[in-house]
């Protein structure tokens, strides 16, 4: 009997179909973090080849931290439409005004606050697993962390003591109060997640496609213009095409400079460059080696 | 990256002085998987630690904060990279005895295991702890990685010596798809590059050895196992009717018409549909994902099993099998745990000890307990009976979670025998 050889996309893929559909069962109330992205798109494509001809058995819920790019706004409630599904937005705005986040400078990053949100969104809703996009290849505390991630009252992560995880036999047990984030495309890399959205020809915001933008150059980084991030006294203001490799917070996410404007070109453009995606366009994560792992701890996804 | 191209996961086993993170660095570094930003954030790091002149491999792959200031590895960390012919996932384990939990949980999904020996010490008590934990667990394909061949002036005696010593020792554990690489990860001789120092060696370098190992038959290919995940119901206007069962093939195929045995009820039916989204197959096989549908109405929930009726596995309400314990906490053997088995979700005692093995010695060893990184033989009794194969038939029908129900932790990992 015949046996059709499986790709790495294919068994990828069936990986995360079966993390999913385990979340569903065993989980009590389960969400999708779902923010726009192409992580976050390739998953619910993921999530459609998990529970169709069904509804998804959990809602979509995106943490705003108002400093969206509209084009990605713009994909984030389309794709929710045009899913059917429901989808939960709530904002950084809703805690400041709260009073639950301080910040000093609304124009400043703000990453560091999603934590918050986020852990008050779970109190809200009364979740006990959140799925997000993140992928092992991203970054080193990443790297460590499990598919299935336990997190405390607080929403830590404890990177000395999780839970071993063995096969594909994931412990999705807590106590109330406690949940669990679930990273389903883990072992995806950002090569892999390229792939499939040409094998699946995702509908992903076309600023990830070059384009032309206003942007300043600020200490070797191509910084875009926008109502958040204005030149400064001497700086030139140059339009060049560009495009995004992760579409973040305005203030802190970098376009690389680019003119692939399909997938398939930014396949080939990734298969030969020579940076890292984080390292060409989150400003955040390179404040020191460890932010990542310390923003964790404080309970980021 | 072509669209046939495969995924092969596998881990290194080796303590820090055998060169392994160097190793791992080389691998990545060698085949361009090692980014521009990466290496400047580790030269920066090997400056602010006294520096060792040249960059510092190892620093890629030690993580943490916390380890990079006690210049150790934590825990199982997973590393990414690809070659024109295949995508790699690693999975990097300590070397240190306490963590031999470590080890297990990386092999668990491991496809093969490199084990690293230093040229210089040959086959340690380490060396034969690493070997028996990758054949407990089942790692199917081995690499001996000889490593700090340039420290004995690459000498073909010192690499023959120590591979006629491991494959002695691996042949007593009934390990034989064994292959020896003499190499030096420091001066990159036989990781990706051949390098001219070796050349008395007539075999594949590392990569070329990760990238052709054949691994189509690491799955079983016979036996039909399909745990039931996920039972699906739209109840929509358009699927009124609709009730399929969703779930992976964890081994075997299956096609429209066969005929099946739903397991612990004993029902037998007929497979009507292979649904997918991207539209209904005649037959699938492991490890897709699919959704079942079955001519006749039966009651079937999560954790069931679906079997093809001539090739039925084990089901009973007691079973051997060997733990490893991974818990702080020792196993209490007055308490009930929870086991996770496939989809299933049990209530368990442990109800004998047979013997601990010492993962040094492989003697046997009567226990009255077990302790973290203990691995025992015991019997256990299940509340609801057990659909199961022996471990190695079958990884995935053969392994399973013990969970501590006050915790919720996972204590240990089982594998039926």
């Amino acid at each position: 009997m015949s046996k059709q050889p499986f790709t790495h996309l294919d068994v990828l893929e069936s990986e995360s179909i079966h993390i999913m559909r385990e979340v569903a069962a065993e989980c009590k109330n389960p969400a999708l973090l779902f923010s726009g992205g192409k992580d976050s798109i390739v998953m619910l494509r993921l999530a459609e080849k998990a529970f169709r001809p069904a509804k998804f058995p959990f809602p979509l819920v995106h943490i705003d931290t108002e400093h969206n790019f509209p084009e990605v706004i713009a994909c984030r409630d389309k794709l929710a439409a045009d899913l059917g599904e429901r989808l939960i937005v709530r904002s950084l705005e809703g805690s400041i005004k709260r009073g639950t986040i301080v910040i000093k400078d609304p124009d400043k990053p703000r990453n560091p606050f999603q934590s918050v949100t986020l852990l008050e969104t779970i109190a809200e809703f009364g979740f006990d697993a959140c799925m997000g996009g993140a992928r092992r290849d991203e970054e080193k505390a990443r790297a460590k962390e499990r598919i299935f991630s336990f997190r405390d009252e607080f929403g830590q992560w404890d990177p000395k003591n999780q839970r071993p995880e063995l096969w594909d036999t994931y412990n999705t047990r807590v106590h109330p109060g406690e949940n669990i984030r679930v990273f389903p495309i883990s072992n995806w890399t950002e090569m892999d997640i390229w792939e499939y959205i040409a094998r699946e020809n995702l509908y992903i915001p076309n600023i990830y496609y070059a384009h032309q933008r206003e942007v300043i150059r600020r200490g070797g980084a191509v910084i875009p213009v926008s109502h958040l991030v204005q030149p400064k006294a001497g700086e030139k203001v140059e339009v060049v095409s560009v495009r995004f490799r992760t579409v973040g917070d305005m203030t802190c996410t970098a376009p690389v400079e680019s003119t692939a404007s399909n997938a398939q070109e930014i396949i080939e453009e990734t298969s030969t460059t020579r940076i890292t995606e984080r390292g060409a366009t989150r400003m955040d994560d390179q404040t020191s080696e460890a932010s990542m792992e310390l923003r964790k701890k404080e309970g980021y996804f | 990256m072509s669209n046939t191209t495969q995924l092969l996961r596998f881990i290194t086993a080796g303590s820090v002085d055998d060169g392994k993170s160097t190793l791992i660095g080389r691998l990545l570094h060698d085949s361009k998987s090692i980014f521009e930003d990466q290496l400047s954030a580790i030269t920066k790091t090997s400056e602010g630690r006294g520096g060792l002149g040249a960059v510092d491999l190892s620093l890629l792959t030690d993580g943490l904060q916390a380890e990079r200031e006690q210049g150790i590895t934590i825990d199982v960390a997973y590393r990414y990279f690809a070659t024109p012919k295949r995508k790699f996932i690693i999975g990097d384990t300590p070397g240190h005895e306490q963590y031999t939990r470590n080890m297990v949980t990386a092999a668990s999904t491991a496809n093969l295991t490199v084990i690293l020996i230093d040229a210089r010490k040959g086959v340690l008590t380490q060396t034969r702890r690493h070997t028996y934990i990758a054949s407990l667990v089942g790692v199917p394909h081995i690499v001996l990685a000889v490593n700090k061949m340039d420290m004995v002036e690459y000498s073909q005696a010192t690499f023959d010596a120590i591979c006629t010593e491991y494959r002695l020792f691996a042949a007593q554990l009934g390990l034989h798809d064994i292959s020896c690489i003499p190499m030096s990860a420091l001066n990159g001789d036989m990781v990706v590059e051949r390098g001219e120092n070796l050349n008395w060696y007539t075999g594949s370098s590392l990569l070329e050895l990760l990238e052709n190992v054949v691994i189509d038959h690491d799955l079983n290919t016979q036996d039909f196992r399909y745990p039931v995940q996920w039972v699906c119901r739209p109840q929509s206007q358009e699927y009124h009717d609709f009730r399929g069962y969703m779930g992976r093939i964890e081994s075997g195929e299956i096609a429209a018409g066969d005929e099946i045995t739903i397991l612990p009820s004993g029902r037998t039916t007929r497979v009507k549909e292979i649904v997918t989204y991207d539209g209904n197959l005649q037959r699938a096989c492991a490890p897709q994902s699919v959704t079942l549908t079955l001519t006749d109405e039966i009651d079937i929930s999560r954790g069931d099993m679906f079997v093809k009726s001539d090739a039925l596995p084990s089901m009973a309400k007691e079973l051997e099998a060997m733990l490893c314990w991974l818990s702080e906490s020792p196993l209490d053997l007055k308490r009930k745990y929870i086991i996770k088995h496939t989809t299933r979700v049990v209530k368990c005692v442990i109800s004998r000890l047979e013997y601990r093995v010492d993962v040094n010695t492989l003697a046997h060893h009567t226990t009255p307990t077990l302790n973290m990184n203990d691995i025992a033989r015991v019997a256990i009794k299940v509340q609801q009976p057990l659909v199961f194969d022996h471990y190695t038939k079958n990884r995935s029908t053969g392994s399973f979670i013990v969970i501590d129900e006050a915790t919720n932790n996972t204590v240990a990992a089982g594998m039926a025998v």
